[in-house]
């Protein structure tokens, strides 16, 4: 026990105590490292590293695939053509309708909504509209220093009260009742985050702890409203564990695709907005900036003069707005009713963690992430996937995979540049590639 | 939790503890007494359990004014629940109080739903004592019930399919161990990728071994320990006469785990390296070593509470079959203060609740499953610290570079 670790990195870090050398001791020492490259490209915006990340995650999910007895490519190629985004590569002709007129202008792509491709890329921006606002969830606590696990339950709750409001007050005109759908959905989920800002501000309860016990009481409370004998159970047959339909004056317009078979709605722009939003609040207003200086060091926030606890409230409470709205658009937008299995199933506000931490808690970096895995869960759903090229119920779990091997990697980003190191240190007893600087970043 | 030590003086001698066991003692029987206990107590009038749940409301109120936060505050829940479930079970029908309140099946029930959280706890205990948290429970978990199901199959017999379970859940641990520790990750991060991993790979294996059949039927299951005569033992004999092996092995290594614990020098190493890393690296102890071997410990452990869950208990698996069993034995950790018993007494009390849930299901329908809330509300209410909060290791969560 009193031996110090054989690791390789605990091994290295002495000898770079008990050794020290002068920086500019030796002219190779100049020669740029793996990981001050690496440091120079996460300084250029941070997208290599998560690209790295994705195509790694691909990469070892192709392995297991591979290992099982089936052919990584195709099955990969087949997961991209069920996406739709192969929509994209198909130019030509077409005409575009201007929204209320009879006008319609030239445009690249087809939109014809009898294209298979279309159909699916409509289904894959869908998700993708929840996982940005999920993902945002996630983000924005993050650049306060939180992190927010609660995105499910802020989620449910934003489901809960959207169908709550979208499925009463049948006598209200279209914009308003969807304005206050909306609107109360979000106050729902700002509320039930704010309970973990509110007891991390007060009491100093860690928020990972609390947004986990909010997520589990948010599961019970949807499995209770929406099952038999539930608030919000279905009025017209009993028996059946699921809400009633959101009456047709709560809910988005489509404008994309035929409804009655889930088609893209105005949520999608929505979604958009939020990651303007997100950006100009954080990076240009005062809300933004005090939300940053608590998350790069609350002791220096304080001395500061930015109260610190009011930053968490207000933190928690806008990523659980963006959660519940992500939830209220989802029930308004496609899906219309939600049940008690579909409480069990729902895993979209646990993705956006990955959405999150794959975009690098950026507005940027959420939307392209969330577009990815968007793509992987459409492109891996029974829906769309080709039975004969790879069993959906398998791929469904392929995406788990690749989801989980992204989070440890963007998780342990110095990997690449311990992977690095660990071969120098193999190496230096031959007298090859041994440099007298030692990297920084690790 | 050396101040803590003096604020709160143990047991022998602090009267404002005794008197708040009281008052949970007290509300719990505000509740016995509106049931139909048998032709001798023909009480069944709301006012008995009303008097007897304020007397352990009062109590409750006593002891916290004297500081005994957490007892006292639990009495004063006890007497507000025993008066509202006394109450209500006095208007309730007899035939249905009899069907809920079969009290040999209730709490053999308790036991089988409390052994997987005491062993996602236990497990927990041991990461979280050496300072990384482990939010991945419920995939290691999930991974152990997979793998015991596997190797039982495969093997034909349920102790291979033990090991499989624990060797799959070690190994599971192993890489968040490597992510967390050697790699410096955020530990909550690589939990939750562990538990992602756990549903990807055993979902995976799952179809792609046993397709859309499932797990067959004949699986070897480990056998429940009949105990000769038990049966004549009156109702404490039919409760324990015929519990599984491994709730057994969960009494036993609970009693082990508090020895090696807070009795052994590991176990001192173990709680030194999870306060306070650097002190304990400059004596001389391994702080990897140390955190590699109890994340490794508790992902053995927790894979013996999924093992437990589908060769003990279920004999199948299903995909995500834990559903959620994982974070609630991380709740009995956090609401049993990172201590054994207090872990164990919360996975029995979480247990009873849910076992309580599935038996209110009959009377109550729907309704019940706000039940199963309970453990959850009272981990919130825990860690806010209203009833003496709930303190994690000191260094827990923050990876340490050696220097």
């Amino acid at each position: 026990m009193t031996e110090p670790p054989a690791g390789p990195e605990g091994g290295g870090d002495r000898e770079a105590v008990t050794a020290p050398e002068p920086l500019s001791s030796d002219p190779t020492a100049y020669a740029p490292t793996v990981a001050e490259r690496l440091a120079t490209y996460q300084r250029l915006g941070g997208v290599v590293t998560p690209v790295i990340t994705a195509l790694f995650a691909f990469f070892m999910g192709g392995l297991v695939v591979l290992a099982t007895g089936h052919n990584p490519l195709r099955v990969y190629k087949g997961i991209f053509s069920g996406t739709g985004l192969d929509w994209f590569f198909h130019f030509g002709n077409y005409h575009i309708d201007i929204p209320f007129t009879n006008h319609h202008v030239f445009f690249w792509w087809n939109t014809s909504i009898v294209s298979n491709s279309a159909y699916n890329l409509q289904q894959t921006l869908i998700l993708t509209t929840t996982l940005i606002l999920t993902g945002l969830a996630v983000a924005f606590a993050f650049r306060c220093g939180l992190f927010n696990i609660g995105g499910q339950g802020q989620y449910l709750i934003g489901i809960i009260t959207g169908l709550w409001v979208g499925t009463s007050f049948p006598h209200m005109s279209h914009v308003p009742h969807v304005l206050l759908t909306i609107v109360v959905a979000s106050l729902a989920g700002a509320l039930w985050a704010a309970i973990a800002g509110f007891l991390k501000a007060t009491t100093g309860a860690h928020e990972v702890i609390t947004t986990i016990m909010l997520n589990w009481i948010a599961y019970w409370i949807g499995s209770w409203a929406f099952g038999q004998g539930g608030a919000l159970q279905n009025s017209t047959n009993p028996a059946l564990p699921v809400s009633n339909d959101v009456v047709p004056s709560a809910r988005l317009w489509a404008f994309w695709g035929n409804p009655a078979l889930q088609a893209l709605h105005v949520g999608f722009f929505i979604a958009l907005a939020a990651l303007v939003a997100f950006w100009f609040t954080l990076n240009r207003t005062t809300l933004g900036y005090e939300v940053r200086a608590v998350g790069f060091n609350p002791e220096a926030a304080r001395y500061g003069g930015i109260s610190v606890s009011r930053n968490y409230v207000t933190a928690m409470a806008i990523s659980g707005m963006f959660a519940g709205l992500a939830g209220c658009l989802d029930m308004i937008g496609y899906q219309y009713r939600f049940g008690v299995l579909d409480v069990q199933t729902s895993q979209l506000g646990f993705i956006g963690i990955a959405v999150a931490l794959l975009g690098r808690n950026k507005a940027l970096g959420v939307g392209l992430s969330a577009l990815l895995f968007a793509s992987l869960l459409y492109g891996t759903s029974t829906r769309s996937l080709n039975p004969d090229v790879f069993p959906p119920t398998l791929a469904g779990n392929l995406t788990w995979m690749i989801q989980a091997l992204v989070l440890l990697f963007i998780g342990a980003d110095v990997l690449i540049i311990y992977v690095w190191q660990a071969r120098r240190k193999v190496l230096r007893p031959f007298g090859i590639g041994a440099s007298p600087r030692r990297a920084e970043g690790a | 939790m050396a101040a803590r030590a003096e604020e709160l003086p143990r047991w022998r001698g602090n009267p404002p503890r005794s008197v708040a066991v009281g008052g949970i003692v007290l509300g719990c029987l505000a509740f016995l007494l509106a049931l139909p206990l048998g032709h001798h107590i023909p009480t069944r009038q709301p006012w008995v359990p009303a008097a007897v749940g304020i007397l352990a409301i009062a109590a409750g109120i006593w002891a916290v004014s004297r500081r005994a936060y957490r007892l006292g505050w639990l009495a004063v829940a006890a007497g507000v629940i025993g008066i509202g479930m006394g109450v209500l079970a006095t208007h309730a029908a007899v035939g249905n109080l009899h069907y809920v309140v079969s009290w040999t099946p209730l709490f053999t029930a308790m036991f089988v739903f409390a052994t997987p959280l005491t062993y996602a706890a236990l497990g927990g205990m041991f990461c979280e004592r050496s300072g990384v948290v482990n939010i991945g429970l419920e995939g290691m978990m999930l991974t152990g019930a997979f793998f015991a199901v596997l190797g039982a199959d495969k093997f034909g017999n349920w102790s291979l399919g033990i090991l499989c379970a624990i060797v799959a859940g070690g190994l599971m641990a192993l890489i968040h161990a490597f992510v967390s520790i050697q790699l410096r990750a955020d530990q909550i991060v690589s939990g939750t990728a562990i538990n992602f991993l756990a549903l990807g790979v055993t979902g995976y294996f799952f179809i792609q071994v046993y397709g859309a059949n499932g797990t067959p039927g004949s699986i070897s299951q480990v056998p429940d320990v009949n105990i000769p005569g038990a049966d004549h033992l009156g109702a404490f004999g039919q409760i324990f006469g015929h519990l599984n092996l491994l709730i057994w092995v969960s009494f036993l290594l609970l009693f082990v785990s508090y020895v090696v614990m807070f009795r052994t020098p590991i176990g001192l190493r173990i709680r030194s390296v999870g306060e306070h890393p650097r002190a304990a690296d400059t004596v001389g102890i391994s702080v990897y070593g140390i955190r590699y071997g109890a994340t490794i410990v508790s992902g053995m452990l927790a894979a013996l509470g999924g093992a437990y869950l589908s060769i003990g208990f279920v004999g199948s698996f299903n995909e995500n079959m834990t559903a959620g069993r994982g974070f609630i034995g991380l709740a009995a950790l956090i609401f049993g203060n990172w201590r054994p018993f207090g872990a164990f007494a919360a996975a029995l009390l979480f247990g009873f609740s849910q076992a309580l849930a599935f038996r209110l299901a009959q009377p109550w329908g729907n309704s019940a499953v706000l039940f199963q809330a309970l453990p959850y509300v009272l981990t919130l209410v825990a860690v806010a610290g209203v009833i003496g909060r709930s303190t994690p290791p000191a260094a827990s969560g923050r990876p340490y570079r050696k220097q």
